[in-house]
């Protein structure tokens, strides 16, 4: 690393041979009888990697170079060139830091000892998953690229699947493997189509193609069916939120933290290849981008289960960066480069701010499920008192996955905000402006959302006596979350350093539209907002620092939280989470539904009763659902094919070979 | 030396004839055996003479006419079985589809846009005709051991297309060859085993069971 810095080793080489490190960090495990030793040496070599890798893509992206190597590979699909430019380098830091926090982690959340039989194999895949996505920003053969692709894919299946003994997790693992091999399907057309067009397997340079072709409208959609379905993006969410909650939760991390902005990075990618995109591309990012938001952030509100609901919420933060991206593409439409800037801006920083404060997120909650031994919120509660850090490392989540001040998620925010309402004085697409309200709509839906989590999770006393030995996660556990805190912390504090990490990005996309005066005009202004979000810590420690000398002066007793004059107080007279999203659910009848059972009570002393919620999705229930049952029945037949004769498949064979020969003439 | 090839691999397309007409399984081995030696010449005959063809000559004959018949006539013995007794289809039928096959594969061969020097021989349709007698062998036996004696006759299909096309191998692909269908016959040597201990008989039908319903 320090030759790295110093100029003396090329940092390129340093970050791809962190990418490999990563990969066989797992390895080792694998041979090892005792379990253990081979976990902390993942952890180890993933850390050590992500040491090496941070400061050389830092490196590679301030300097604007671009590294080719060429990988000799023997494969009859011409030249595999392995290439990191500034795009690459900017996607390749959330792989390494996440996946190096993730890592160690592990070691508290799934430790050898307890899972002897699943450890071994969610080390090595997990290695796997993370090295996938570090070669995936390098790759620029695309058939390279699918190979890499399909190893993330099938690495995070392997992981989702870890407790497979599970019914629930086995379907999500389903529904995720069809969802993401429907996306590489599209990618291989996807690939096909740009060899067709290119005339090699390389992936075009940037702005090297015509948009005003059929093949590219072709080429376009199938990018964004293709890498759409991995980042999630509505209509191609299903399989999201039942992936991220079944998965151990630093896999969730990587999952929702690093895997789904791979998905972006594809959508980013192919974008660059065409100068003079048309309007109906940035017209439907956006559309879908802002419903993925909204409806996102919705099916959050409605959910019980923790960690779906942060799945959710991971649809909300994409289509957030999916609507910056479509409003970017419309402004390079109509040559408004205030509107390229921020909106390219806003997208790619909430990536990188949603890979920091999405996985603090969900490391927080796999340590509350460790502590607690289940995911329903409506079972939990009263988590602050007896783990008091992780509450206040999850709260630094939740308020800036809000767009709170003086939080990353509200930066990022708030350069959407800026470019949305740069366009009440341009001259054309004035009705960009009516974005911002519902930007604003899916921020306070989010507040409302983790109200409720933080509400329901660690405010209150504890609903239920299954689990009473709630302890302080462990310092493997903490300390990646107080890191992932400190960079939400510090990226909203100083927003201008973030803005110079996403710049060199924006300048190698739009060289000719970005100039390095508009990128220091938007630096003084976050300069100011630096110093607004400093005031505001001020206040709130100056506040704090009050509110204990007054609690000093008085004499303080304790009583249950909800007392409010009951005699007889139970865990359970509380105020719950379903009673609480209800009422912002029901804005939304007709598309998702709260389903509350509740009991009637009749008479003086009505007997005992049960009462449960259960969010659900009306287009998953009505549309998708009946549609693969009806593809099930259509399909019958080939269940028929299958029939078990060894002699009947030789059959098939024969019988393709005798078709093919016989058409040949 | 051509005219002897032709009229070598007119002996293989009759040997496809006794291994689809017989139930007696050490015949059919034995036949095998005899059609593996067959085309171990084959290479001799039509290319030019050099220490590498009599190291594969050899090899070939070594391995298709001895190991391989060897190792599957230990599996009959220690079966103790002596005949492929109710195969799907009948032996009659077998022959009949066989012949309609080879008569096809003379029909496909002749309309393949060939290299004229290749144009007048019988090494395509008799290569065709063996793959195909190989695939009826495969489809209509119910045990294991006629089930490697086709894909055996498969793989002498394949390798008469080979001599064809490739006018001096590369040692490293026959190597590759040779062992491919060691190894396979190895594993189908283990299922033979696996299966005749599971099920008590060498029916391949019986896997059925093992069907995920």
């Amino acid at each position: 690393m320090y030759f790295a810095l110093q100029g003396a080793l090329d940092p390129a080489l340093v970050a791809l041979s962190a990418a490999l490190l990563i990969g066989c960090a797992g390895v080792p495990g694998l041979f090892l009888r005792k379990p253990g030793p081979g976990q902390i040496i993942a952890a180890a070599g993933t850390i050590l990697a992500a040491f090496a890798g941070v400061p050389s893509s830092l490196l590679l992206l301030y300097s604007h170079t671009t590294t080719t190597y060429l990988l000799e590979w023997g494969l009859p699909f011409g030249p595999c060139e392995l290439v990191i430019d500034p795009l690459s380098a900017f996607f390749l830091l959330p792989v390494f830091l996440v996946s190096a926090a993730g890592s160690l982690f592990a070691v508290g959340y799934w430790p050898a000892a307890e899972h002897r039989t699943t450890e071994r194999g969610l080390t090595f895949f997990y290695g796997l998953l993370a090295s996938s996505m570090a070669l995936l920003l390098m790759a620029r053969n695309g058939v390279f690229f699918i190979m890499v692709w399909e190893v993330m894919a099938l690495s995070a299946y392997f992981l989702l699947v870890t407790e497979h003994e599970r019914e629930d997790v086995r379907r999500a693992g389903i529904v995720y493997l069809i969802a993401t091999h429907t996306g590489t399907a599209a990618l291989v057309v996807y690939f096909s189509l740009l060899a067709s067009q290119t005339g090699s397997f390389l992936l075009p340079a940037a702005g090297s193609l015509s948009a005003f072709s059929s093949t590219a409208s072709l080429i376009v959609l199938t990018a964004f069916v293709g890498f759409g379905a991995k980042a999630g993006i509505m209509p191609f969410h299903i399989w999201l939120p039942s992936a991220h909650a079944n998965a151990p939760s630093h896999v969730s991390a990587v999952m929702s933290g690093v895997m789904l902005k791979m998905g972006m990075y594809g959508l980013f990618r192919t974008l660059t290849y065409f100068y003079e995109p048309p309007f109906l591309w940035g017209a439907v990012l956006t559309v879908c981008g802002i419903t993925s938001a909204l409806l996102g952030i919705a099916f959050a509100v409605a959910q019980h289960d923790l960690k779906r609901l942060l799945a959710c919420s991971s649809i909300e933060n994409i289509g957030i960066i999916t609507t910056g991206l479509g409003v970017a593409l419309l402004g390079v439409s109509s040559h408004n480069n205030t509107l390229v800037y921020l909106g390219m801006a806003g997208a790619l920083l909430h990536i990188l701010n949603h890979s920091f404060f999405k996985p603090l997120l969900f490391l927080g909650s796999g340590a509350i499920i460790h502590a607690v031994g289940t995911r329903d919120m409506n079972l939990m509660g009263g988590l602050g008192k007896s783990m008091p850090r992780v509450t206040l490392l999850f709260l630094v989540g939740s308020v800036a996955i809000c767009g709170i001040p003086p939080l990353n998620g509200f930066v990022s925010e708030f350069l959407l905000y800026l470019g949305l309402f740069r366009q009440l004085e341009a001259v054309s697409l004035t009705y960009l402006v009516f974005l911002a309200p519902l930007l604003a709509l899916v921020g306070g839906l989010a507040v409302v959302a983790f109200t409720k989590l933080f509400g329901s999770v660690f405010l209150g006393t504890p609903r239920s006596t299954v689990a009473p030995h709630f302890h302080e996660a462990g310092v493997t556990m903490l300390l990646p979350m107080f890191f992932f805190a400190l960079l939400c912390l510090l990226i909203g504090v100083a927003p201008q350093i973030a803005l110079r990490l996403v710049s060199p990005a924006i300048e190698f996309i739009y060289p000719q539209l970005v100039s390095p005066s508009i990128t220091a005009g938007y630096g003084d202004l976050l300069g100011r907002l630096s110093l607004s979000g400093v005031l505001l810590i001020a206040a709130a420690a100056l506040v704090t620092l009050f509110w204990k000398w007054r609690l000093g002066k008085v004499p303080v007793s304790a009583t249950p939280t909800w007392g409010c004059g009951y005699q007889r107080v139970t865990a359970r007279m509380q105020y719950g989470g379903a009673a609480f999203s209800e009422l912002a659910v029901s804005v939304f009848n007709g598309i998702l539904r709260q389903r509350i059972e509740r009991p009637t009570i009749a008479g003086l002393f009505p007997v005992a009763a049960h009462c449960s919620d259960q969010p659900t999705e009306t287009f998953l229930e009505r549309v998708i659902s009946p549609l693969f049952a009806l593809t099930g029945i259509a399909f019958a037949f080939l269940r028929r094919l299958q029939n078990g004769l060894m002699h009947m498949y030789v059959l098939y064979i024969f019988a393709t070979l005798f078709i093919l020969m016989l058409w040949a003439h | 030396m051509i005219t002897l090839a032709d009229q070598l691999l007119v002996l293989v397309l009759l040997i496809n004839f006794i291994l689809l007409g017989t139930s007696r399984l050490f015949f059919s081995i034995r036949a095998v055996a005899v059609q593996g030696v067959l085309l171990g010449i084959l290479p001799g005959l039509i290319h030019p003479f050099s220490w590498h063809l009599v190291g594969i000559t050899i090899v070939i004959i070594a391995v298709k006419g001895f190991v391989i018949p060897q190792l599957l006539g230990r599996a009959v013995r220690s079966a103790e079985i002596k005949r492929e007794a109710e195969p799907f289809v009948g032996y009659v039928a077998t022959l009949l589809l066989g012949a309609l096959f080879t008569a096809f594969s003379f029909g496909f061969a002749g309309r393949l846009p060939m290299l004229p020097e290749h144009q007048n021989y019988m090494f395509v349709p008799a290569s065709i005709a063996t793959l195909m007698a190989g695939f009826l062998i495969l489809t209509t036996r119910r045990k294991v051991i006629s089930q490697v004696i086709g894909y055996l006759v498969l793989d002498n299909g394949i390798f008469i297309f080979g001599l064809l096309l490739a006018e001096a191998m590369p040692i490293m692909v026959e190597a590759g060859a040779l062992l491919d269908l060691l190894v396979g016959t190895f594993v189908m040597g283990i299922v033979i085993n696996q299966i005749n201990r599971e099920f008590s008989s060498l029916d391949t039908s019986l896997l059925t069971s093992l069907k995920e319903e």
